[in-house]
């Protein structure tokens, strides 16, 4: 399991390179793996993937202390295992079973681990993010020095939800990061036809006061070093911030498959996103700084796909809910 | 806790019951626009900020559908917030984290986290309260599983279930009338709670049954009284919990009567009252001796001018018009009359508005 750095700042130079790109390249393998399996029809419920997306996750999480929240939207896998999230338990959720994260009551698009600070994933855009707010502004009140991480899409700054929250997070100083994934697409709808072109997503944040910056969401090692000065910030209670992190889905919005044939987005403009694979150019340029040890990184990976497979294996085995269980949790008790 | 007998109005018995919530309990935190204003939101709120401090009983931005989302991050993470509307319609701007989140957040995490939050509603009525400050919207929140919600009608029962909603570990909508807020009764001192969940019989009687919501159980109370002079006995149900919603009381309310009237402050398509005329045909058709009525606002928004909105909202009248009909009785033409002196949109005559 990839947990959160107890004191980002000790790690030396190569060991949080070795990390980011561990991170990132278990968030893949975990994905690819779903995508495979996903034929199988046994995970019934919808899938947004995160791949090409990982270096976002991975910059963000290593930046923050395991005590540290976060909550996100429907693409979360790779939040919640950036976050530490119980990857089993996740596997479990999405195949249905009562060993899932959320007894299989939540699925794919619900992922929760409070053990690991990840305290939920819904689908309605736009909505984790007050509730967010609201984690930040209870740890004020109480005077406790954690930060929260909203994690967005770009499409969810068009809610009205991000700009109540960015405002009340800026008029209390609240202890927040909105980390804003900015993947041009909201579904199938780009940003010429939900934004105007001359102005900048972070730019709406700047609006409401708040410390925004924008960069590029596929390097691990930029997004940290924004992440480091963010987390900085927010707990210092200097008021939350704002990242913009440019990024791409290389897969379809939902679902395991590819889905550029469609007609909404280019080939080109997809293929130089897989130009820029987050993955391969870290690894790259870990090989170029001689940071990069082949054989190691080959025994992460097997080892990565040895805990993937038990995932899924305890998943296919793990009974689901029983029909009896249906009112359970309707309401809690005392 | 001894309680003195005492008479408060409906306002101070929950400005009482919010000051003590805030005393026992460091988490809970009052939130809304207004809460600390002059005014003290009809004087429910008076003066807590004073005692409390502004970082327990807090303005707000203008923001109905962020600040719930962030008064349920805030009941997630140790508190045990109040989100106060100065109107029902304004909550609907929040209709994502009331109904979405907060009502599925315990189920849908598996019960791995509690929600204690309050979304506090008044609805207004009268003095040209008109289309969009007046909506009785409670029968959508009492659709959805995972919420609870209430409607007092005395003060008894508005600081006692206020004080349980604020100790309920679940989303609780809490509901006021506008028209109630002037209203006396007896509150006893001291900490109490209303449990959720039981009706309250407001009058006991044996010809007809009649069930009513909030401010509705005052003019079914004046109807039942008007009815007494007539020789007809009206029992009357006073519906405080609509989710979970109390079946005992009404279905055997029914097996003496075999006549059902229900009032609601709503619309009647698709609303409370006929849930209540639901659960009647399903579980006491054997005892219904009439087919039961509904008396609910017309089918059209709420109108502004006086002369409309005297035409619009149902009183006692029609409340005792519904059960001559549910009696076989004639009607009676003078049930209507609106006696000299009586102003249709005031609550009581010392009201001047402005709302």
């Amino acid at each position: 399991m990839v947990a959160a750095l107890e004191n980002p700042a000790a790690a030396t130079e190569t060991e949080l390179s070795v990390r980011l790109l561990e991170s990132m390249v278990r968030i893949r393998l975990v994905e690819e793996a779903i995508a495979d399996h996903y034929r199988d029809q046994q995970m019934r419920c919808p899938v947004h993937l995160s791949i090409g997306q990982e270096a976002a996750s991975a910059g963000v999480c290593a930046a923050l202390r395991a005590d540290d929240l976060a909550m996100s939207g429907h693409r979360s896998h790779a939040h919640y295992l950036a976050k530490g999230g119980d990857l089993t338990a996740m596997i479990a959720e999405i195949y249905g079973r009562v060993t899932g994260c959320c007894q299989g009551r939540g699925g794919s698009m619900h992922l929760v681990d409070l053990a690991a600070g990840f305290v939920g994933a819904v689908p309605i855009v736009g909505s984790t993010i007050p509730i967010a707010t609201g984690l930040a502004f209870a740890d004020r009140q109480l005077k406790r020095d954690r930060v929260t991480v909203a994690f967005l899409g770009e499409a969810a700054t068009e809610e009205g939800v991000f700009h109540e929250s960015a405002n009340f997070a800026s008029l209390h100083h609240l202890p927040i990061v909105f980390v804003c994934e900015n993947n041009l697409y909201s579904v199938y709808s780009p940003m010429e036809v939900r934004q105007p072109a001359h102005r900048e997503v972070f730019q709406l944040a700047a609006g409401h006061g708040i410390t925004a910056h924008q960069g590029d969401g596929n390097d691990p090692l930029a997004v940290h070093q924004l992440m480091c000065a963010a987390t900085d910030h927010a707990r210092s209670g200097r008021g939350p911030v704002f990242l913009e992190l440019k990024t791409y889905r290389w897969r379809e919005h939902c679902g395991p498959g590819f889905d550029n044939h469609i007609g909404y987005r280019k080939e080109a403009e997809y293929l130089a996103w897989r130009g820029r694979d987050p993955i391969a150019n870290f690894e790259f340029d870990l090989q170029q700084s001689g940071e990069f040890d082949a054989v190691l990184h080959a025994q992460f990976k097997d080892r990565v796909a040895t805990e993937i497979a038990a995932a899924f294996a305890a998943a296919q085995r793990a009974p689901y809910p029983a029909g009896s269980t249906l009112m359970d949790h309707v309401y809690s008790s005392p | 806790m001894t309680s003195t007998p005492r008479e408060l109005t409906y306002a101070e018995a929950i400005r009482e019951g919010f000051a003590i919530a805030l005393e026992r309990d460091p988490r809970v935190l009052l939130m809304g626009l207004g809460v600390p204003d002059p005014k003290g939101f009809f004087g429910t709120t008076i003066d807590l900020q004073k005692q409390f401090g502004a970082d327990r009983v807090m303005d707000m931005p203008c923001a109905e559908n962020g600040m719930s989302g962030v008064m349920l991050g805030a009941a997630l993470n140790g508190l045990r917030p109040v989100l106060n509307h100065q109107r029902l319609d304004f909550a609907l701007l929040a209709m994502d984290p009331i109904c979405t989140q907060a009502a599925k957040w315990h189920y849908m995490f598996g019960g791995a986290m509690k929600l204690p939050v309050v979304f506090r509603m008044i609805i207004g009525r009268g003095w040209g309260q008109g289309p969009q400050h007046s909506q009785c919207l409670h029968s959508w929140f009492a659709h959805i599983p995972g919420l609870k919600v209430v409607m007092p009608t005395t003060p008894h029962d508005a600081k006692g279930l206020l004080i349980a909603a604020i100790e309920d570990d679940n989303p609780v909508v809490f509901i006021e009338h506008r028209w109630l807020h002037h209203i006396k009764g007896e509150v006893p001192a001291g900490h109490y709670t209303v449990p959720i969940g039981p009706a309250r019989l407001a009058r006991a009687g044996s010809d007809v049954t009649i069930v009513a919501f909030s401010y509705m159980v005052l003019e079914a109370l004046e109807a039942a009284q008007t009815l007494s002079e007539d020789g007809i006995d009206a029992e009357v149900i006073d519906i405080r919990s609509l989710r979970p919603l109390d079946q005992n009381l009404l279905l055997s309310s029914l097996r003496k009567t075999g006549r059902l009237v229900v009032a609601d402050t709503g619309w009647s398509t698709a609303g409370m009252a006929a849930e209540i005329i639901a659960i009647a045909s399903e579980s006491a058709f054997d005892s219904l001796r009439a087919a039961p009525r509904r008396v609910c606002f017309p089918d059209c928004p709420t109108p502004t001018s006086p002369s409309l909105s005297a035409e619009f909202y149902p009183r006692a009248g029609h409340i005792v018009a519904a059960v001559r009909a549910v009696l076989q009785r004639p009607p009676n033409d003078d049930d209507l009359l609106v006696p000299a002196g009586v102003e249709l949109d005031k609550p009581n005559p010392a009201f001047t508005g402005p709302f």
